[in-house]
């Protein structure tokens, strides 16, 4: 390739040598190079190997997200009771701060590890990586990482899960997914908890909440539950149920499974 | 506001590229944002000379290219441009939609030095 007759030009780098365009002021000593690759391509190569790791295991890796206090911990204490005797759990936690989450999840007999960001307001594949090294993976069948209380920054880092869960609590509000579509666009399934309270509030309206997340052209199932009163855990319990035989049979045929939008999905449209 | 830290993660592709490089300098760092990528512009701005201090990178200017958001619809075969919260095909109405740009968040190009600056500029 040179830099005479033009034969270094491609249809991906054309842009550049365009009048105006980085390549037309090129002199000695200066060079172009065309990359084109994810701006988290270091996360994305941990998380991929994150990914591999759970599957070697046979493990379904669920992350949950949603903003603080809208019920994720408590949803783990309650499906923890419903799933104990049928599947082994783990849970990794993510918090600014405190082993308060783990803790939790340990009194219920889980294997829980507290990753404590300090500042950082989500996990990356680099921090569940190191977790998964205090973590033994052997027989378990569902990891679940509750990432940190966050409706933005979460959605943007893969950390090497199957799915994502988002979850909305009625006392949020139902236009959620129209505010935070980034978050919303990225949920495989969307859980809408603290459903008990739909009988006093008057201004949450779970189909307005459907709407909200099918205007972002997510097909992803919705359910409504209470982890306080039990209400809907069933139909979490079947999708699980769903998810982990799926990934078992998955396992059998060596393939795995991507939460069904990935930052890197840009990748397969990248513009020349 | 987590810019700083993808700028953390893109700089350590850009200084593996600019060694395999044989770069002295990056001079130029050229990103592709779309709105559904869950990055701002402008933070990326703000958070890149910081989280660039101290790397080969140091002195680059960061320019990002925004792109539009554009759906396909699966059912009637139109393409239109698309709010953020609005995915949904803007000539049927239909929400069986694919999203053909909008969500990139893409290092699409380095300018480096390969002299020493001074030479450059002589």
């Amino acid at each position: 390739m040179c830099d005479t007759c033009g034969c270094n030009i491609t249809h991906a780098n054309q842009h550049l040598v365009k009048p105006g365009g980085k390549l037309s002021r090129v002199e000695d000593g200066r060079e172009a190079v065309t990359v084109l690759k994810n701006l988290l391509s270091e996360n994305d190569h941990v998380a991929g190997h994150n990914r591999e790791h759970f599957d070697r295991h046979g493990v379904l890796a669920i992350n949950l997200m949603s903003s603080p206090g809208s019920g994720k911990t408590a949803l783990l204490e309650a499906s923890v009771e419903l799933l104990k005797d049928k599947f082994r759990i783990a849970v990794i936690e993510g918090d600014l701060e405190t082993e308060n989450d783990a803790d939790r999840i340990r009194a219920r007999g889980v294997p829980a590890i507290q990753i404590s960001t300090g500042s950082a307001c989500h996990l990356d594949a680099h921090m569940v990586h190191d977790a998964l090294h205090e973590l033994s993976l052997d027989g378990l069948d569902i990891i679940f990482i509750e990432n940190v209380g966050n409706l933005v920054c979460p959605a943007s880092f893969d950390l090497g899960q199957h799915h994502n869960v988002t979850l909305l609590s009625t006392t949020e509000g139902d236009d959620k997914p129209a505010k935070y579509p980034v978050m919303f666009r990225a949920a495989d399934l969307m859980l809408l908890t603290k459903a008990d309270l739909l009988a006093v509030l008057d201004d949450f309206d779970p189909a307005k909440a459907e709407t909200c997340l099918r205007n972002l052209a997510n097909p992803a199932p919705v359910i409504a539950l209470s982890a306080k009163t039990g209400d809907g855990l069933q139909d979490w319990v079947n999708w699980l149920e769903q998810a982990v035989s799926a990934q078992q049979d998955r396992i059998k045929t060596g393939t795995t499974r991507r939460p069904a939008i990935q930052p890197d999905g840009a990748q397969l449209h990248a513009h020349g | 506001m987590h810019e700083f830290a993808v700028c953390q993660d893109m700089l350590q592709q850009i200084e593996a590229i600019a060694a395999r490089e044989q770069a002295t300098a990056v001079d130029v760092v050229t990103v592709r944002i779309g709105p559904l990528s869950g990055i701002e512009a402008h933070l990326l701005i703000q958070a890149f000379p910081l989280a660039a201090a101290g790397t080969v990178a140091e002195q680059a200017e960061l320019v990002v290219e925004a792109l539009p958001i554009k759906v396909k619809c699966q059912l009637c075969g139109a393409e239109t441009e698309a709010k953020p919260n609005r995915l949904i095909c803007g000539q049927c109405g239909d929400y069986h939609t694919q999203l053909l740009s909008g969500d990139e968040m893409l290092l699409a190009s380095l300018e480096l030095l390969k002299e020493p600056l001074e030479a450059i500029h002589v």
